[in-house]
């Protein structure tokens, strides 16, 4: 104010501002790196310090990966073609070994699965990535797409394992017959009985009577793949399925169990309550070893349960207790008002989780589901400690070759890019998906 | 707060009570824990009847009108709506709920969900009705309420007043034959009371049957038909709104209306 008016109140604005231009030193790539890196003297140094050391850090580690080893058939040949090369330092020949991964990278990625069978898993990746395209990019892919997912968790365990084509059609009848009988009785009586039988029904089918019609079938129509034993699965391939399969039925699983651990039933409370502190309770590893030893003493003697399957369903339930208590933070940062705002207008309870609640708060889980999926993907590299060759399992074996004794950053620096490759994709779909559900802001 | 509310002329014309009971509230009583948060509560409503319930805060007039839908449960007494009878049955409940709008003071809506799909959430899963129709009878209530042009934004994306509005035409898309109100405009800011209670004396000139918690007594003067005064869990006064406010019988209703005429 000018100083007529210095000791005046009233004020009138005649003239209303129009926008300005921001000064040039805040816009920009000047205006940018003023304001994040060069922002006083202190930040200053800092600056100048950390980029020094990202310099020697890189000045060290890049000689070291571009070395020339790519065709080098062993450890000692590698050493050969550094000292040749001069590379050469106090300790030895310094440089990476690349040779061991141009031979072995295959193995990594697919353990002993037989070498002409290989196109089976690559195709089953294939068809996994069609199978989680509607489910992932819903908004831009065929809706239509959604009943191959449907399908996906029945061609998928059929092209790894191979056998015959009634498997998964008998599978796949198990889930029409629960369906049929379940529709039947929900409409005729009521619904959770409906569900109780057609539930029980499809467990008869897949555990009792389907062994049978598949045995007939087969003996008919013998239509199927090769068989590929489960103690020749490894690799990557290992990995992912395991980490696919406890990754796709632990968010499921997590959410029952996290509505029941809210649930008004008792008894459905404390078995939620119990199983999942029961399962963080306990180390994963624990359970894996319950799964490769402790279980064959429970099972009726001469039955085979698969190895596989069985670390699987470890991963899943271990999974899906952390799943439950995500998403148990969630369901806690909801407004209490969408429970009443759906129940007002006569939602039932599950159309009211299915439609308002449930999708509120698996959006606001989603950072923490993600984790969850990322520790499951990393975790699946305990089961080298149960004797299944996983990326790790394998390096033990590969450095037991004479050749390659003594290698180890070469293999765990392969093995490390591959799942890093593999869980950032995972951590910035989180983030896309995040943005793309952000509905709140304005 | 005693300034009229709406400057126009208030159409009378359709608004008429039968002698159809709509609520029948008997000897109600309810308790949080041990708490007793409403004793002994009598009252019936008829069709086409405009309720207001006022009193102090904690008086059980939010809870009263919230039992009525059920999203609290009466531990003793009755409360029947359109002939039936609230109980622990699911499928009453549902139904009950189904019949009855409400509008709550924060509105309540799918922040997930666009303006559209909130309106139709309800007659598609609930009422069974197909997509098309249900997005035409939710354009229509959201016409009615002024934002047709909103219908494909967010909840978020609109100002207090607006998102009160869309959750009435929410309600009314499930063509309810009452609806309830909690407080409706006491989260909202000044200006944007008006359009707020613009849109509920429209709902009233159509002739339906409401139970408005307010503090709006401008509202409760020229709208209603009977004024309420709760307090202490209890209906202590109700009279028509001209006698109400300017013969108030009992102390504890002068002194309320004092405190919220005076200033």
């Amino acid at each position: 104010m000018s100083g007529v008016h210095a000791h005046t109140v009233a004020y009138v604005r005649d003239t209303m501002l129009d926008q300005k231009e921001p000064p040039s030193t805040s816009v920009g790539a000047i205006g940018w790196a003023r304001q994040n890196l060069f922002s006083g003297w202190f930040n200053t140094i800092l600056t100048i310090i950390v980029l020094g050391l990202v310099a020697f850090v890189l000045g060290n580690i890049l000689p070291w990966i571009f070395s020339p080893t790519w065709n080098a058939a062993s450890l000692s040949e590698c050493r050969e073609i550094l000292a040749a090369a001069g590379s050469v330092s106090d300790h030895g020949t310094s440089g990476a070994c690349w040779g061991v991964i141009n031979e072995r990278w295959v193995q990594l990625l697919f353990g002993f699965y037989p070498s002409h069978l290989y196109w089976r898993p690559i195709l089953a990746l294939v068809l996994l990535c069609v199978a989680l395209a509607p489910i992932l990019f819903a908004s831009s892919v065929p809706a239509k797409l959604i009943y191959f997912s449907a399908l996906y968790p029945f061609i998928f365990p059929w092209l790894l394992w191979g056998g015959t084509v009634w498997g998964p059609l008998a599978a796949l009848a198990g889930v029409v017959i629960g369906y049929v009988v379940y529709s039947v009785l929900s409409e005729r009586v009521n619904a959770l009985l409906g569900l109780i039988v057609g539930v029980a029904a499809a467990l008869i089918w897949w555990f009792v009577l389907s062994g049978y019609v598949v045995d007939g079938l087969s003996s008919i129509l013998p239509i199927g793949l090769e068989t590929v034993e489960s103690r020749n699965f490894g690799g990557f391939m290992l990995s992912i399925t395991i980490g696919v399969v406890a990754i796709a039925c632990s968010l499921p699983l997590g959410i029952v169990l996290a509505l029941g651990r809210q649930s008004d039933l008792m008894i459905v409370k404390y078995l939620c309550v119990g199983f999942i502190e029961f399962i963080r309770g306990v180390p994963l590893i624990t359970l894996l070893f319950v799964a490769s030893t402790l279980l064959n003493i429970f099972m009726p003697p001469g039955t085979n349960f698969d190895i596989i399957l069985r670390v699987m369903i470890m991963a899943t339930l271990f999974s899906s207790a952390y799943m439950a208590e995500v998403i148990r933070g969630g369901l806690a940062a909801l407004p209490k008002g969408q429970y009443e705002g759906a129940d007002s207008l006569g939602l039932d309870y599950w159309q009211a989780q299915r439609l308002v609640i449930m999708p509120q708060a698996l959006k606001i889980s989603i950072p923490g589901i993600v984790s969850t999926f990322i520790g499951m993907f990393k975790d699946t590299t305990l089961v080298s400690i149960i004797g299944l060759l996983d990326p790790l399992g394998l390096s033990n074996a590969i450095r037991a070759d004479a050749n390659w004794n003594g290698i180890v950053w070469e293999l765990y620096g392969f093995i490390a890019l591959l799942f890093f490759v593999i869980c950032f994709a995972m951590s910035r779909y989180s983030m896309y998906l995040e943005r793309r559900l952000r509905t709140d802001r304005r | 707060m005693s300034e009229l509310t709406t400057d126009r002329e208030i159409d009378r014309s359709k608004m008429q009570i039968s002698d159809e009971v709509a609520i029948e509230i008997s000897k109600m009583n309810k308790w949080y824990g041990t708490f007793h948060v409403l004793r002994d509560i009598d009252l019936t409503v008829y069709r086409g009847e405009r309720i207001v319930i006022a009193g102090p805060s904690g008086s059980g007039k939010s809870t009263l009108i919230r039992c009525i839908n059920r999203l609290e449960e009466h531990q003793a007494g009755s409360i029947v709506v359109d002939g039936t009878e609230l109980s622990s049955d699911l499928k009453n409940i549902d139904k009950i709920r189904s019949e009855v709008g409400m509008c709550f003071q924060h509105f309540n809506l799918f922040p997930h969900l666009t303006i559209l799909e909130n309106c139709t959430l309800a007659p598609i899963w609930v009422r069974k009705v197909p997509k098309k129709e249900a997005e035409a009878t939710a354009m229509h209530f959201l016409e009615k309420v002024k934002i047709p042009d909103q219908a494909h934004k967010y909840p978020g994306m609109l100002s207090g007043g607006q998102q009160q509005r869309v959750a009435i035409a929410r309600s009314l898309c499930m063509k309810p034959r009452i609806m309830l109100f909690d407080e409706p405009t006491s989260a909202l800011d000044p200006e944007m009371i008006k359009e707020v209670l613009d849109t509920m004396i429209e709902l009233a000139e159509e002739g339906m049957t409401m139970l408005c918690v307010t503090h709006e007594m401008g509202f409760a003067r020229q709208v209603a038909n009977r004024v309420i005064f709760m307090d202490q869990g209890q209906i202590v006064e109700q009279n028509e709104p001209e006698e109400f406010f300017n013969n108030p019988q009992s102390p504890r209703t002068k002194l309320f209306l004092s405190q919220i005429l005076g200033h």
